[in-house]
């Protein structure tokens, strides 16, 4: 970080793009002095991984489901990373008393937020690569080598509406209270099911996949399993260049709704006096 | 209250500051999980994420095998998830006790100025957990039972290996997570994981989902030193029968002879966590982590 008194007035674009980095950097930083959270943030879903690779090799699946699991387990700790480092951070802010201090700085709440998606994702990729590494290693799945383009577009597609549905989730979720514990944790193990993240999602139907696509891991997954994998091609839910479409509108419409559900809590946490206010 | 008062009023309990001190505990858990949750989102959260964990297997299950729930190894499969529902609750559960009394409501210091028993104040906590925890997986078996036609009938459950074998079990979990919380007494910031991360290693050695024989033969010897893999295996065979059993790594062991492994590991493991407690406690004390608050 440069040094604050050298730092020229920032408003407007540039105090957006201060403040994002501003709120990214304790989170990049924290994963580094920290990296025991590595150790257990990666071994924790890769154990999941490999028991759900497990089952599959029990049951003498075709190698393709090593892979889909493979991918799914990585793709985990975004999902995991969305529920408890965007979604409920806000609420921890709170709680810990810097929610009021990103109140009273210049900075847009929208530039914090999106530090923190900046700062998680780049903490999260690297959790993510390393199960993909290590489980791919060990089980020796085969990528086939499609479009690699295409693959970068569909990715960042879906990192763009998840981080999206994060931001706006983390007010929500301020809104929630105390009960954010149990609203996250409600939504892991339902959200692995009806997004398929240990199988296809056409497995759950047409009805329920086409409701599990309002969570952007739904069609990302399926689209990523498609251009990586050379089984039957009918396993995927719609064709991937449907499912990118999809997941452009996802984002926007969640980034949207952030911003706007934001100023909302932010305008009714000031008048009722809850902004600052804390329970436990 | 009335009930942990009736409890606390009975001379037996009133005579012993272990007693006294497991039950309040027990109440303080229940009131923490359970009192400012929505009922709804309670129950709903109680039930969803079990039986969500199962039904991912299920499908998985289902893609492979065009729906053969009526195999053996299916039963199998799906209560071990089951059950395994109790590790995940007790083990975390009493683990994140000292998290949130260290961090969370920063109550750990006036805690331990009290005349409780801290060995049992952590167990004690961990009841509630349990509790929940029971009731997932009455109602993950029952939904087994509906869905599946899972083999398990009230009239052919083998329920003194069954309470047996799960009082041991649940026992060792309670004790395996009262290890895991000792030892977070030490720790900084990276504790949450602990527990779940436990839970996990546990998941994939103790066969709960495939067989252990299908892991590298270097590793199998990790699940042969944890109680739980036997709790599982006589729970199963308590529930299915023995003639149902579908795994191969135990079969050639008599439900006698897993109670008396099961039974020993877990009074080895319970040794284990008074030392490991004390242990914790002094070092933690001896270095200033007890009350140490790293805004988690």
């Amino acid at each position: 970080m440069r040094d604050a008194g050298r730092l020229p007035k920032a408003t407007g674009l540039r105090l957006f793009w201060y403040t994002m980095w501003a709120r990214a950097y304790p989170r990049m930083i924290g994963a580094m002095r920290e990296r025991s959270w590595l150790f257990f943030e990666t071994i924790l879903p890769l154990m999941g991984v490999i028991g759900y690779v497990y089952v599959y090799k029990t049951l003498n699946a075709p190698e393709d489901y090593i892979g889909f699991v493979v991918v799914g387990g990585a793709m985990t700790a975004f999902w995991l990373n969305i529920l408890w480092a965007m979604a409920s951070q806000l609420y921890w802010d709170k709680d810990q008393g810097n929610l009021e201090l990103y109140v009273l700085c210049p900075g847009p709440m929208m530039a914090i937020l999106l530090g923190m998606a900046v700062g998680g994702m780049i903490m999260t990729v690297t959790r993510a690569v390393i199960i993909l590494v290590v489980s791919t290693l060990l089980f020796s799945v085969v990528y086939q080598t499609g479009s690699l383009l295409l693959l970068l577009g569909v990715f960042a597609a879906t990192m763009a509406s998840l981080y999206g549905m994060g931001m706006m989730f983390a007010s929500a979720f301020l809104a929630a209270g105390r009960e954010v514990w149990h609203i996250s944790n409600l939504l892991q193990e339902p959200i692995y099911l009806l997004s398929g993240f240990y199988f296809p999602v056409k497995a759950m139907g047409f009805w329920v996949a086409t409701f599990a696509s309002i969570i952007p891991l739904t069609l990302g997954l399926d689209a990523i399993r498609q251009l990586l994998f050379t089984s039957d091609p009918t396993l995927g839910f719609l064709s991937v260049p449907v499912e990118l479409a999809i997941l452009c509108v996802l984002a926007v419409i969640f980034i949207a709704a952030a911003a706007w559900m934001l100023a909302k809590l932010e305008d009714i946490g000031r008048r009722e006096g809850r902004l600052i206010e804390r329970r436990r | 209250m009335a009930i942990t008062d009736r409890l606390l009023s009975m001379p037996v309990v009133r005579r012993s500051n272990v007693l006294r001190t497991f039950i309040t505990a027990a109440w303080l858990g229940w009131q923490i999980e359970s009192n400012w949750a929505d009922p709804i989102l309670f129950a709903i959260y109680s039930i969803a994420r079990p039986i969500a964990s199962v039904l991912i297997l299920v499908v998985m299950y289902n893609v492979i095998t065009n729906g053969a729930t009526q195999e053996q190894i299916f039963a199998y499969i799906y209560l071990g998830n089951a059950l395994y529902i109790l590790v995940g609750q007790v083990v975390s559960g009493v683990s994140w006790t000292v998290i949130s009394d260290r961090e969370q409501y920063r109550t750990i210091r006036q805690l331990y100025t009290t005349p409780m028993d801290g060995y049992f104040y952590l167990m004690g906590r961990g009841v509630a957990r349990l509790l929940i925890g029971l009731v997932s997986l009455v109602i993950t078996i029952g939904f087994g039972v509906i869905a599946f036609q899972l083999p398990v009938s009230f009239a052919t459950v083998n329920w003194p290996l069954f309470i047996a074998s799960t009082v041991l079990g649940i026992i060792s979990l309670a004790t395996l997570g009262l290890i895991v919380g000792a030892l977070t007494m030490m720790m900084a910031r990276h504790f949450s994981q602990i527990g779940d991360a436990l839970a996990a290693a546990l998941y994939l050695f103790t066969g709960a989902i495939f067989p252990l024989d299908m892991l590298p033969t270097w590793l199998q010897p990790i699940g042969f030193v944890f109680p739980v893999t036997y709790w599982l295996e006589l729970a199963r065979r308590a529930l299915l029968g023995s003639k149902l059993a579908a795994f191969p790594t135990f079969s050639g062991y008599s439900d006698g002879q897993l109670m008396g492994i099961l039974a020993g590991t877990t009074l080895v493991i319970t040794v284990a966590s008074v030392y490991v407690y004390r242990w914790s406690l002094n070092r933690a004390k001896e270095n200033g982590f007890f009350d140490m608050e790293t805004s988690y």
